[in-house]
């Protein structure tokens, strides 16, 4: 892993954290939204090279190997931040919001995979309030970060 | 189509009531009916005693009238175009496939057995998956799996999208559109209807009778019960007749048992297929691809904890 480096107190995440993190999250809300039928609908699937996002089963497994790739992203932040930037770091109110967010979107996305097992059972209503949750809590997410990036808010601030 | 018909009305005038006497002595029948509903109930179809009357298929229709579609028209504009509407409230009487209004059909095989040529009928309809994607996969909740294994589609929030279709490995949902929820919502622009399949009965079975296809088969072809009894059953009848089963590793496993006197293979290549025609293929564990990368989910958060260790304890080393 590359070193956090710093400017002035703003912390930013290791390179390879960097370009990791961004691609996966386009990933995953490119596959998830996937898991409605709207690709073919819309003609999304139609673009040239863009066909698999007709296949529910393959926007399924790619969603899964990012959401892995998503998790060990947030642990290594997570911890990273515990071990070495606590001291220095705090997180912005921003950095709450998508943090907490984001901790929503995983809740609610294990939930679903539990629920994808045989023999598995959550009420009918439970089931629909994890779905839409899981999507709203996405489409928030994905606004808030929009936000952030055009109002240049951070995680982190010094402390 | 004239044969049938009066071949039906023969039997539901001289039959039923035999019917309904020998349903109640159907093995496993009872069992289902004790069955607490902790574990699934499957089905056992004994396709050599199926004679392709289709009296399930008109009970079937009767027992379900209440739940099938009543359109309202004309459809709304739907966008894209390459959108189509699925209407089938103009062909409520075909039955020689699965359609909204047509939960269940027999299917023809002309096959050899023991050197003879003889016709096989086969009564098709949901299998009814151990896991089944048209329920786990649906996107908004409106695919229910009940805990003694009928899964079901609920018509009042299911907005026609028809992946539960497009995931089913026989293609068994059928879709109507002008009907459901997404008529209040943006019709032109999401959605297009409600899906529709067998949902086994499920009230009749809440109220301990047995699912209308099974109680009206004059020949006894089905019998029902908890999963575990029913594939005993089919191993055993399969072992007596030396048959051939279908359904019990199908896509993870089914709730609907076939037991064949010939390969499933031949089966298969002796059926009409098509849409709303499933056919008898092996069917791999459609839901276990991803499953299986679960295990990768439980170990990324530990590489990135071991990661992020890995780089404080090199930086502690660096600062000594």
């Amino acid at each position: 892993m590359t070193r956090i480096r710093e400017t002035e107190g703003k912390a930013r995440p290791s390179r390879l954290v960097s370009y990791l993190y961004i691609p996966t999250l386009f990933i995953l809300a490119l596959t998830g939204f996937g898991q409605m039928p709207i690709y073919n609908r819309y003609y999304l699937s139609d673009i040239p090279g863009l066909g698999w996002l007709a296949y529910y089963y393959v926007t399924r497994n790619i969603h899964y190997i990012a959401a892995a790739v998503l998790l060990g992203l947030i642990f290594y932040g997570l911890f990273d931040f515990l071990f070495s930037q606590r001291r220095r770091l705090r997180l912005t109110k921003s950095g709450i919001l998508r943090a907490a967010l984001l901790a929503g979107i995983v809740v609610s996305g294990a939930l679903i995979v539990v629920k994808n097992f045989p023999y598995a059972y959550f009420s009918d209503g439970f089931i629909i309030g994890l779905d839409i949750f899981h999507i709203a809590a996405v489409m928030s997410f994905l606004l808030t970060n929009l936000v952030c990036l055009l109002g240049k808010m951070r995680w982190t601030a010094a402390r | 189509m004239n044969q049938t018909i009066s071949r039906r009305a023969f039997l539901k005038g001289g039959l039923a009531a035999a019917a309904g006497v020998a349903a109640s002595g159907v093995p496993g029948v009872k069992t289902a009916m004790g069955s607490d509903g902790s574990g699934h109930l499957a089905t056992l179809i004994d396709i050599r005693k199926c004679i392709g009357c289709e009296a399930c298929v008109e009970a079937c229709n009767d027992a379900n009238l209440h739940k099938y579609p009543e359109p309202r028209k004309p459809f709304p504009k739907m966008y894209p175009s390459r959108v189509k509407v699925s209407d089938w409230s103009e062909k409520r009487n075909e039955i020689e496939r699965l359609t909204p209004y047509n939960w269940l059909f027999i299917q023809h095989a002309t096959v050899a057995v023991d050197g003879k040529e003889i016709e096989l009928t086969i009564p098709r309809r949901c299998m009814h998956c151990v896991n089944p994607p048209c329920v786990k996969l649906c996107p908004w909740g409106a695919g229910k799996q009940m805990k003694n294994g009928i899964s079901k589609i609920d018509a009042d929030i299911c907005l026609g999208g028809s992946k539960c279709k497009d995931v089913c490995p026989w293609d068994i949902p059928q879709r109507q559109t002008g009907v459901g929820l997404y008529l209040k919502l943006m019709p032109s622009l999401a959605g297009n209807g409600v899906m529709f399949k067998c949902d086994r009965c499920y009230d009749r079975l809440a109220r301990g009778e047995t699912p209308a296809c099974i109680e009206t088969c004059p020949e006894q072809v089905q019998s029902i019960g908890p999963r575990e009894e029913i594939l005993a059953k089919a191993h055993a009848l399969a072992r007596e007749t030396n048959g051939y089963i279908y359904g019990e590793t199908e896509n993870g496993g089914t709730n609907t048992i076939y037991v064949s006197p010939v390969p499933f293979e031949e089966l298969n290549k002796a059926i009409a297929k098509g849409d709303g025609k499933p056919h008898l293929e092996p069917v791999h564990d459609a839901m276990a691809e991803a499953n299986n990368l679960t295990a990768a989910m439980l170990i990324a958060p530990v590489a990135g904890v071991a990661a992020a260790a890995f780089k404080f304890m090199k930086n502690m080393s660096k600062q000594d």
